[in-house]
């Protein structure tokens, strides 16, 4: 149907309108195009930058503004200052895997464990250190990298700055992501399946092994995705707990070049390999977290897409 | 007992931390060497950094309260333009995005995976003084603006371009949860788009306009890297700057301890109700 024709029946059927009611002049459920617009420019603005940086990053030239035709100069050619032959530059990239690789492998179980520990412990001990572990959410990453810093530094001294407090740190910072996503899926599972292993002669070890875990499995891998990919954006804490260039991953160091008045396309060729990663860990991440929800009851594209965004 | 790993660790490197800056921010210095010397015992806790700070913030040579004032009101310009910008697009693709749902929301969340610093570089290669928005304003035929050197509203539209991302997906996680029935019910009792948004739509995102905007402000507050990357004078810094700034001073460790615990302080309310808040619709959901 046109829309005039539309308009026209909405128009035929006014006459029939009875005094003291107002119905709607207009279609009520025609397409919103203004705000179809309004999104559609936020879009724009929001990534067209991005691609242009990435752009930069294969810029034959020094400049973060000109372009003076494509070249891998700043990945491979340059036999100095590419990513492929600067030993700085290679050891941010290693930095940041590492940091991300040893966050993730101890802040899962870690949240995990916790999230099935205190599902059913309703006390205030449990209570409390909910709530501490949720203020990682909302606490400005400065005040907690505050704390950091002075603890590795006073108190804890003996670990001292560098790659080890740096895992410590984001290990407490994201251990929320597996602790909350598993609490979400606790609750939407419910106790009949624990209770039926137990009933059926599970110990409460056989019954977390064989009956929670399969249950928990997408949630597990969910906020590994999460966690992952956090440290990989992650700068505050990491910046304020690195002191060298072994243990500067790849976000302070585009930091402090760039703030240093040192910046040029090879820190936008090693924003775009941070990207690169990032969008290989949210592919994968979405794809197996589909696979793994594969039969379920109410998961659906965009659900999907939330969850591996962290919009629980 | 599968719980005590998680406690202990969170006891360990979460609340033993907190209580290390209070024990330095009350501690004194040593003299020779210039080091904060941590005092755990409240009975030896002095107050020379809390007055030092006291002494910045309102004594006589005060430079910290322009600075408050200044963290303030970039803020707070920075969360409206953030509101006014994300609202109106997590409530169409919450809405109306019909089948192309999953495409507009794989846009709305791309930057998630964007590394921050990646997103600021992108801004500083356009506002270069030879950057493209010059060239733009160029072709125009308007004076050209040195972006990067110290604007605040450079600030400004850094803050918002770089914190916007989760405030949406809040807005859309709670518009998208919003029964279309309802809506459905004010049209038929004969409420128009408009007055259906503003009767109906409107109070039942109040929640998500709640915990979206503090999930957008605190971060702000502390804030520290991107008035460094987009301007890098003394003329925009914020609270953040003076914390990271003490934070590498020797002499002044004990003062930006001070400075963040006051700091804290002064969010620990509005922290608190987050929490809350996305406790409470945890539970609903499930």
């Amino acid at each position: 149907m046109t829309a005039t024709a539309q308009a026209a029946r909405t128009d035929a059927a006014k006459p029939a309108t009875r005094a003291g009611i107002r119905w709607p002049r207009r279609n009520p459920w025609r397409h919103p195009w203004i705000l179809e617009s309004f999104t559609w420019l936020y879009l724009i603005w929001s990534l067209v930058p991005i691609v242009l940086a990435v752009l930069f990053s294969f810029n034959n030239g020094k400049s973060q503004a000109i372009w003076q035709g494509f070249s891998w100069r700043w990945y491979f050619t340059d036999q100095v200052n590419s990513v492929a032959h600067d030993p700085v530059l290679q050891l941010a990239v290693l930095q940041t895997l590492k940091l991300s690789a040893y966050t993730t492998v101890i802040a899962i179980p870690l949240g995990v464990t916790f999230a099935l520990g205190i599902h059913r412990w309703r006390g205030i001990t449990s209570a409390s250190f909910n709530f501490v572990m949720l203020l990682s959410f909302v606490i400005p990453e400065l005040i907690f990298g505050v704390a950091m810093f002075f603890v590795f530094t006073s108190l804890f001294s003996g670990i001292g700055l560098g790659t080890l407090s740096e895992t410590l740190a984001l290990v407490t910072w994201n251990v929320s992501w597996p602790a909350v996503i598993v609490q979400a899926r606790l609750a939407t599972i419910g106790n009949s399946y624990s209770e039926a292993a137990a009933d059926l002669g599970c110990t409460p070890f056989q019954t977390v092994r064989r009956v929670m875990l399969p249950l928990l499995a997408p949630a597990i891998f969910a906020s590994a995705v999460l966690v992952f990919s956090t440290v990989i954006d992650d700068f505050v804490i990491v910046d304020l707990l690195s002191n060298n260039a072994a243990n500067t991953p790849m976000s302070v160091y585009i930091y402090s070049q760039q703030h240093g008045g040192n910046g040029g396309p090879a820190l936008n060729a090693l924003g775009t390999i941070m990207l690169v990663m990032s969008f290989i860990i949210a592919i994968l991440g979405y794809f197996g977290y589909r696979l793994m929800t594969r039969g379920e009851r109410g998961t659906s594209t965009t659900a999907a897409l939330t969850t591996i965004a962290g919009g629980t | 007992m599968l719980a005590a790993p998680g406690i202990i660790w969170l006891a360990l490197l979460f609340i033993v931390p907190f209580y290390d800056v209070l024990a330095i921010g009350a501690g004194h210095l040593n003299l020779l060497t210039g080091q904060p010397i941590a005092v755990y015992n409240p009975a030896g806790w002095s107050t020379a950094n809390l007055a030092g700070t006291w002494h910045t913030i309102f004594g006589a040579s005060a430079y910290l309260l322009p600075l408050i004032w200044r963290t303030v009101w970039y803020t707070a310009a920075a969360a409206a333009l953030c509101l006014l910008i994300g609202y109106p697009a997590a409530y169409f693709v919450a809405r109306f995005a019909g089948r192309r749902k999953a495409l507009f929301l794989v846009l709305l969340i791309a930057p998630f995976w964007i590394s921050f610093m990646m997103r600021m570089l992108a801004w500083i290669d356009l506002l270069q003084t030879n950057g493209y928005i010059n060239k733009v304003l160029g072709y125009v035929g308007l004076p050209q603006v040195d972006w990067l050197g110290g604007r605040w509203y450079t600030v400004v539209l850094g803050l918002v371009y770089g914190y916007i991302p989760y405030l949406i997906l809040v807005l859309y996680a709670g518009l998208d949860r919003i029964d279309g029935s309802l809506l459905e019910a004010g049209r038929d009792l004969g409420l128009g788009r408009a007055r259906t948004f503003m009767r109906v739509t409107l109070p039942l995102s109040r929640q998500p306009i709640m915990t979206g905007m503090l999930i957008t402000v605190l971060p702000m507050l502390g804030d520290y890297f991107t008035n460094q990357l987009l301007s890098g004078t003394t003329g925009t810094t914020m609270i953040g700057n003076q914390i990271d700034t003490q934070l590498g001073t020797q002499g002044f460790e004990g003062q930006g301890a001070v400075l963040s615990l006051l700091l804290l302080l002064v969010l620990v309310v509005p922290m608190a109700y987050y929490v809350r808040a996305t406790a409470r619709s945890a539970r609903e959901a499930a």
